[in-house]
């Protein structure tokens, strides 16, 4: 893929909190990630956006050290990530928080549990000081007369924002939203959006927003990466980005139907298939 | 050729499948002492897998109880000693039929639940959500629920026992006439404490092989529907067949 002009490498930069340098990752031998350079820049809303199936989730999970990297060194707050055992991984995430796509809460609790949860596992504050907590995160997301429904009577924008609430709990300095857009209705869409937007500056936190919705993310982030085959096709602010001529920023950018990212899945000859009545093997 | 290769593979796969559950068994009991620490976690799992499966296991081991004084009253009648009823039923419930049909009756029950919900739970991210927030689910998830089985097991075994022999004097006693005193007093004198912790030790195995696999399964579980699906069925399969060689290797061993 071609660089853009824009394309330039901003890991190394003097306050970033998250800097990938040279990753590159393979999964059974298909290069996902080809010696990739990013950097996510203190206190900012960076979003990582790019066609599906460019592994914008195992970007996450290899900040996150679910994953490791094949080569490369990928960095949070100044720890090597792929240096770390287990424990140390369990330490550096105590300072993070993710939000999944789904919300991912625990089905056998309610929504006040579901909040407390991080605090029940890892500090033993008394129960009167974990329900105030737990009720000022609540009503950070406007949930607070929820607390006491089961996850199953939510609705998805309602789950997303339980589950923003339980990864502010802990008063995390990284925030990583994964796909938080995804399948909401306008209302839904614009209170997450606004609390993203308002979480990252109220609390002096970090956040890195994973999604293909160009609308939103032009709306909400400081700072965006356009991923493409393994590489940054792209960076910058997403008013650079909508101002970039080159055609795989166009076209995702303009969600164009056809362009670098083809419509047509690789296949064989059509006419020679069609005249031939082959059956696809 | 083909066909060695094949075997060859097969049996690879399994040794492989062998080594990675004994690895996740040494990994849930490491973590099991700090488990033990929350009760309230275990004891809820105590609830799901023991008192949720009650129902199933008395009404089995009543039939179980009533089907065997019938066959063995027909059996022993050929012989002129129906007063030996309760000996053989005694004998045959709390030393085998128990534990076995028990076992077999929890991995179906309790296996199976406990395989889909673990299996569901890394299918919609909870376990991912749970690593994220620096919680172990194997201390947080697998270990209560291994517990709870573990526990539950032998109480179910021994509660189908009771029933069973229960039906059992239901139907020869009430209903065929063997006489009461000859049919409880013969058990009494022949059912040993060996017999019964025989069949003791037996449910506590086969509730550490049941839950243990049940468990694995869940957590290795492809995080799709049809992965869900697929590991519930092998919770079923694995579990029974483990239950029934243990079965015989534990009877040689202790005989």
């Amino acid at each position: 893929m071609t660089g853009s002009a824009t394309a330039a490498p901003a890991s190394g930069t003097a306050d970033a909190v998250v800097s990938l340098e040279g990753v590159s990752y393979a999964i059974n031998g298909r290069s996902i990630f080809d010696r990739l350079d990013i950097g996510i820049e203190r206190g900012k809303v960076t979003a990582i956006m790019g066609p599906s199936g460019t592994g914008k989730t195992t970007l996450l999970r290899l900040i996150t050290g679910q994953l490791r990297a094949d080569t490369g060194r990928i960095q949070v707050d100044g720890t090597d990530v792929g240096s770390l055992d287990t424990d140390g991984l369990y330490r550096l995430r105590r300072g993070m928080g993710m939000l999944f796509q789904n919300g991912a809460l625990l089905t056998d609790l309610d929504v006040y549990e579901n909040v407390a949860f991080p605090l029940r596992e890892h500090t033993n504050l008394p129960e009167s000081l974990i329900a105030r907590i737990v009720l000022m995160k609540l009503h950070a997301v406007g949930l607070r007369g929820a607390a006491r429904l089961m996850p199953g009577e939510l609705s998805g924008g309602m789950a997303r924002r339980v589950a923003l609430a339980r990864a502010i709990v802990m008063d995390p300095k990284l925030l990583i939203y994964d796909e938080p857009f995804a399948g909401l209705d306008p209302i839904a869409l614009g209170v997450v959006l606004r609390l993203i937007r308002d979480t990252n500056d109220a609390l002096g936190i970090t956040s890195i927003v994973v999604s293909h919705d160009v609308h939103e993310i032009s709306a909400l982030a400081d700072r965006a990466y356009l991923l493409s085959g393994g590489r940054v096709v792209a960076a910058g602010t997403p008013a650079e980005l909508n101002a970039d001529s080159s055609p795989i920023v166009r076209q995702f950018m303009g969600g164009l139907p056809d362009g670098p990212v083809a419509f047509q899945y690789p296949a064989a000859d059509y006419s020679a298939q069609l005249l031939g009545a082959e059956v696809p093997r | 050729m083909n066909l060695a290769a094949e075997v060859l593979d097969n049996g690879r796969a399994l040794l492989v499948k062998a080594g990675g559950f004994t690895l996740f068994t040494l990994r849930m009991l490491r973590v099991t002492p700090r488990a033990l620490l929350r009760p309230s976690l275990i004891i809820a799992q105590i609830f799901n897998t023991g008192a949720l499966s009650l129902v199933i296991i008395m009404l089995s081991g009543l039939f179980v109880g009533m089907v065997l004084a019938l066959q063995g009253y027909d059996l022993l009648q050929r012989f002129g000693s129906t007063e030996s009823l309760g000996t053989a039923t005694g004998l045959a419930i709390l030393k085998e039929l128990g534990p076995v049909v028990t076992a077999l009756l929890f991995a179906g029950r309790a296996g199976t639940s406990l395989t889909s919900e673990i299996g569901l739970m890394a299918a919609t991210d909870q376990l991912a959500a749970m690593e994220m927030m620096a919680v172990d689910p194997v201390r947080r998830v697998c270990a209560p629920r291994f517990i709870g089985g573990f526990i539950s097991m032998p109480l179910l075994a021994a509660i189908f026992g009771m029933i069973g022999i229960f039906g059992a004097q239901l139907v020869g006693v009430t209903l065929m006439g063997v006489d009461a005193g000859q049919f409880w007093s013969q058990m009494r004198g022949a059912v040993g404490l060996k017999d019964v912790t025989e069949g003791i030790l037996k449910s506590v195995v086969f509730g550490f092989a049941c839950s243990a696999i049940a468990v694995y399964e869940g957590y290795h579980a492809v995080p799709t529907a049809e992965g869900v699906g697929r590991a519930t069925t092998r919770t079923v399969v694995t579990s029974s067949v483990a239950v029934l060689v243990i079965d015989y290797m534990l009877t040689a061993v202790l005989l």
